[in-house]
């Protein structure tokens, strides 16, 4: 274990990186913390370099199809790629000619950011990866990770005082339920025809996970209810102080909404990638 | 009864060691008496802050196995039978002897928020007015018992010693009560940043964790406050409400017909 440089008088005050007195399973929490982000951020990596089969329709023209929801919405459509979206699906048309070529024609790489960045500087997100990822600290009582530099510990004041950006990705993030929504909609026809698949119940349940997630958000409760001191002065405080209550009830469910919502995203987008490619056949209502 | 093992420390702060102690427990004990009985049969001098026994006072702060815990609060059935409970004293603060450490940086802490400024225009002959639902937010945070349990865990304090930095939890609550309170005029927002530290808090939720009356600090105290100063600091669409109408005037409850004065 690391130690710290001044050496404790006594040895219950030893400090260093996993230095506890405690006798239980403490390393659990983040030790599944690691594994499920580490496993979502290699998955949207791969999934997002891939660039290709992230839609499928069964080879119908018509309206309707899965889209992949780590490649929704699609700002651009590069032409000729296998499992690409029909070219009527592009917000603003062809794939851009300047783009480099070392870098994959890919729709999702234009439309990560903002949903990483959301889930990146959320209040729960930001407990588990700091207990996981950076030690600060591992678990309670724990010994966190030692700075031994000049200035020591931070906190959110130095370089992680971008995690203020919170509330503006929080803006844009709530547009991409929405656009979910309508994913979900396009996803009920194949080929102008109406229809329920597997497919359908996974791009549906996606945005009503990420609606769940991120109307528990605790920037949102703080707009909607949270910044007034006194809900009895107007009629707004009244409609503010039954809104908290809303979101307050989802924000008790945000670790769970958030797990749930990451989970959700993950399958639904490798499931839409297994049919496209053809390794599994869409149980559905098609046929 | 069963016969149970017991480390605890004895010692100051300069110079100490986990001593072994055999004691026989019995149905329905908690730490504390365990403790107690250690007193009364082998170790009469061994210190101990207490004063309930009821987990109100907030006294019998300690660490066992490494969890901070009251110990009037903690049963010995939470632990196995053949288990040796190791209880050592808060390890942010200084041992003044045994179990019994020096919270006054604590009471430090609270001088140095500016108490409550009452809106004099909200009195009454018969005193102020506030409705239920103004104050449900912070009648949570005096739910507070000051165990310093909380201030004790978080890693700013405990790892990194950074107490001229950082308030810690138990008076982020604090402020954040006094910052909730509908008739409070006072703006405690620009120390809160800057002074109090509200940025060093990386709301890993340890203090939510360990808090005996079961507050949700993080949720409902820190993060509203981290909310607040993103308001006023970092949120350009409120900044720029703030320069175009000016800061939001501080509404008050309204009073009831038969209390306004004549």
């Amino acid at each position: 274990m690391t130690q710290t440089s001044s050496a404790p008088a006594i040895v219950i005050h030893e400090k260093g990186f996993g230095k506890t007195l405690r006798t239980d399973r403490w390393w659990l929490y983040p030790g599944l913390v690691l594994f499920g982000l580490t496993l979502f951020l290699i998955y949207g990596m791969w999934s997002a370099l891939q660039a290709d089969y992230y839609w499928y329709s069964a080879g119908e023209s018509g309206f309707g199809g899965y889209l992949a929801p780590f490649y929704s919405p699609l700002l651009f459509i590069k032409e000729g790629v296998a499992g690409a979206a029909p070219m009527s699906h592009s917000i603003f048309g062809a794939w851009p000619s300047w783009w480099p070529e070392w870098i994959p024609p890919s729709p999702s790489l234009l439309i990560l950011a903002v949903p990483g960045i959301f889930r990146f500087t959320c209040y729960y997100y930001r407990k588990a990866y700091y207990r996981a990822f950076t030690g600060t600290p591992p678990a309670c009582a724990v010994g966190a990770l030692p700075r031994n530099r000049k200035a020591g510990y931070k906190g959110e004041t130095g370089l992680m005082l971008f995690q203020n950006i919170h509330r503006i990705t929080m803006y844009f993030a709530l547009l991409y339920i929405f656009i979910f929504f309508y994913d979900a909609y396009l996803a009920f026809f194949r080929g102008g025809e109406f229809g329920v698949g597997v497919g359908t119940i996974l791009l549906l349940g996606n945005p009503i996970m990420l609606g769940l997630y991120s109307f528990g958000c605790h920037s949102i409760r703080h707009l909607v209810s949270g910044r007034r001191d006194c809900y009895s002065c107007s009629m707004l405080g009244e409609v503010s102080h039954t809104n908290g209550k809303i979101v307050g009830w989802l924000n008790k469910r945000h670790e769970l909404f958030a797990w749930l919502s990451l989970i959700w995203i993950m399958v639904a987008d490798y499931y839409v990638r297994l049919v496209s490619t053809g390794i599994i056949h869409d149980f559905s209502t098609w046929g | 009864m069963a016969r149970r093992k017991f480390r605890i420390y004895r010692g100051d702060n300069e110079q100490g060691q986990l001593t072994d102690y055999n004691v026989d427990v019995q149905e329905g004990m908690v730490v504390l008496d365990v403790i107690h009985r250690i007193q009364a049969e082998e170790a009469e001098d061994l210190a101990v802050r207490w004063n309930c026994k009821a987990g109100k006072c907030g006294s019998c702060s300690m660490e066992i196995n490494g969890k901070p815990k009251l110990s009037c609060m903690t049963r010995m059935n939470e632990y196995k039978e053949d288990e040796t409970i190791t209880i050592t004293p808060l390890k942010s603060f200084p041992i003044l002897k045994d179990l019994v450490t020096d919270v006054s940086w604590n009471y430090e802490q609270n001088e140095r928020i500016k108490p409550v400024k009452l809106a004099p225009e909200a009195k009454t002959d018969r005193g102020y007015v506030m409705y239920q639902k103004d104050v449900d937010r912070i009648q949570e945070f005096r739910k507070c018992i000051e165990c310093y349990l909380c201030q004790n865990v978080c890693h700013i304090i405990r790892d990194h010693e950074k107490k001229d930095t950082f308030i810690g939890p138990r008076f982020m609550i604090r402020v954040a009560g006094l910052e909730m309170h509908p008739l409070d005029t006072e703006d405690r927002l620009p120390e809160l940043k800057k002074e109090f530290g509200s940025g060093m808090c990386n709301i890993t939720r340890c203090c939510t964790d360990v808090c005996p009356e079961h507050i949700n600090i993080t949720d409902n105290g820190i993060i509203p406050m981290k909310e607040r100063v993103v308001d006023r600091f970092y949120d350009p669409v409120t900044i720029m409400a703030r320069k175009l109408w000016g800061p939001p005037k501080k509404k008050l409850p309204p009073i009831p017909e038969e209390l306004k004065k004549g």
